[in-house]
């Protein structure tokens, strides 16, 4: 009886509607966290997983040697390799082609892959004017890996400890 | 200031221009049409630019809230400016828009439903006095006169819902048709407890009833009132908490969802043109409209002086104005048997039973107010 007297009292003088306008107010005074996007950019993992790339040894010949464990584990059917003995008698791709419009980012090629072949680098903003663009072939996949290699290796190091 | 503009551009411009064109016999009166021309402009003009830059303002304290910093981007000549180059962009973007009108509507209603919402919204600014002696209409009835123009706003919204011929539309159209007749109620008691304590319809003799102080404002003896007014006028304008009509989680967008482009943003200024308004009249009936706060007391109102009149009236729409936008940041929309709850069975009553006691407090002279 006495507690509804008080609920009735309570609601007629706006008591919880002023509470909550007293917490909005001090909000409207707090620090802002948005991060103004192109300018700043909010900090990145060393296990970022981004667009895809293809090392290479210091030496210049490429790791991968065709052992489509990468296709085989890709939950999006997204990886798709052909390949030949080449003339020294390696096993290498003759096609490496990942569809990123079926990939989705889940880093198991990465993990599969016996020689850290396929990486996922940190790069993100990219786009594509048309789905040819979103196919990455074997040859693309080797230029990000080129212009990216020393983040790559930085980044695998960081983490090799916990490998 | 502005009555030395307005002088100069009556004598200087409008009288030359009339002596050219118009007939001797008929000069006297075409000066008075081109002087009336003149001074709705002069209210008209800033009231859409406040409309614009009101949507800034929404978003820019609804970002502030939620620990966001609002659109920053939009500016000027290369120059940010905080965005304040946003509604610029927003308005050509809605102007050079498509409008599409559904095959199954009424085309005319259609078409005619965005400017019956804005008119009346527009069109009550002809009787809001900026100053003792600023004001476009001075006529007796004023008070009556804006409350009959804000009850018409609802048509606009009711034909727009109707005409779309769309299920969502139509039911937007019905819950705002219900809420505003349940809350027109409550406000016009509201305003009837104005009309017995100022003894007068025109809101020049209103705000004047109201001089002296802070204390002799209105809203103390009829704060119940003025709670209840402003918050029936956020009701009436269709904002949130009460944005039942529009319930864009609900309804899509209400009574609008057909519309776009420029018809589209005509409902969008006479939603904002309408918080304006309420804003401006909770001040003049309330707050003492042009009146210093600072009245009365020694040492600051000689200290005060020199701020005109109209900007303490402006100063006090922009806190209401400002507590639309709080509101609209804090509360989670009323269930709709909430809405027809508060507005029946607490408004009224409440309304009814302060009318009378302000009857008494009028009829027994009560100091400050009345005597």
């Amino acid at each position: 009886m006495i507690n509804n007297v008080k609920n009735y009292i309570q609601s007629l003088f706006l008591w919880e509607l002023l509470k909550g306008l007293q917490l909005t107010g001090r909000y409207l005074f707090k620090r802002k966290i948005t991060v103004q996007y192109p300018e700043e950019k909010t900090p990145q993992s060393h296990r970022f997983r981004g667009l895809h790339a293809l090392r290479r040894y210091p030496n210049g010949e490429e790791r991968c040697i065709a052992c489509k464990l990468c296709e085989a584990v890709c939950p999006a059917v997204a990886i798709t390799i052909e390949s030949e003995p080449r003339d020294d008698g390696s096993r290498r791709t003759t096609r490496y082609d990942i569809d990123l419009t079926k990939c989705i980012f889940c880093g198991f090629c990465e993990e599969s892959c016996p020689v850290d072949s396929i990486v996922e680098t940190r790069i993100f903003e990219y786009h594509g004017e048309n789905r040819d663009d979103l196919l990455m072939t074997k040859q693309k996949l080797l230029e990000v890996g080129d212009a990216v290699e020393a983040q790559i290796a930085e980044d695998r190091a960081r983490d090799a400890f916990y490998r | 200031m502005l009555e030395i503009i307005y002088q100069f551009i009556s004598d200087q411009v409008l009288s030359p221009i009339t002596a050219l064109i118009v007939p001797s016999d008929y000069q006297a009166h075409a000066l008075i049409v081109l002087q009336t021309v003149i001074k709705i402009l002069s209210v008209l003009v800033p009231v859409l630019v406040t409309v614009a830059y009101f949507t800034y303002v929404e978003r820019k304290v609804i970002g502030f809230i939620q620990g966001r910093i609002g659109p920053n981007r939009v500016g000027f000549f290369g120059f940010s400016l905080w965005g304040l180059g946003q509604p610029i962009a927003d308005a050509v973007k809605l102007i050079v828009k498509e409008i599409v009108i559904p095959t199954g509507s009424n085309r005319f209603l259609f078409v005619i439903a965005p400017v019956l919402s804005l008119a009346p919204s527009v069109a009550a600014w002809a009787v809001i006095p900026f100053d003792d002696t600023k004001v476009i209409a001075d006529i007796n009835a004023s008070l009556l006169y804006v409350l009959a123009l804000t009850s018409l706003a609802v048509y606009g919204i009711i034909i727009a819902g109707w005409a779309s011929n769309s299920k969502y539309a139509f039911l937007g159209a019905m819950r705002s048709a219900a809420q505003i007749v349940s809350y027109e109620i409550a406000m016009g008691f509201a305003l009837i407890g104005v009309l017995i304590a100022a003894g007068s319809l025109n809101l020049g003799d209103i705000v004047n009833a109201q001089s002296g102080s802070v204390v002799h404002w209105f809203w103390l003896p009829l704060f119940p009132l003025y709670i209840i007014y402003f918050i029936s006028g956020v009701a009436e304008t269709n904002r949130a908490p009460f944005d039942v009509a529009e319930g864009e989680s609900e309804i899509v967008a209400g009574f609008h969802v057909e519309y776009g482009g420029m018809a589209f943003s005509v409902f969008f200024m006479a939603e904002y043109a309408n918080m304006i308004l309420v804003a401006v009249l909770s001040a003049i009936l309330f707050c003492g409209g042009w009146l210093s706060p600072v009245q009365g007391i020694p040492v600051l109102e000689d200290l005060f002086a020199w701020v005109p009149p109209i900007l303490w009236l402006l100063a006090k729409t922009s806190f209401f104005m400002f507590l639309f936008l709080w509101l609209r940041a804090t509360f989670p929309r009323y269930r709709y048997d909430q809405i027809m709850r508060l507005g029946w069975k607490v408004f009224i009553p409440l309304t009814i039973v302060w009318v009378i006691v302000v009857s008494a407090l009028v009829v027994t002279n009560v100091p400050p107010w009345f005597d």
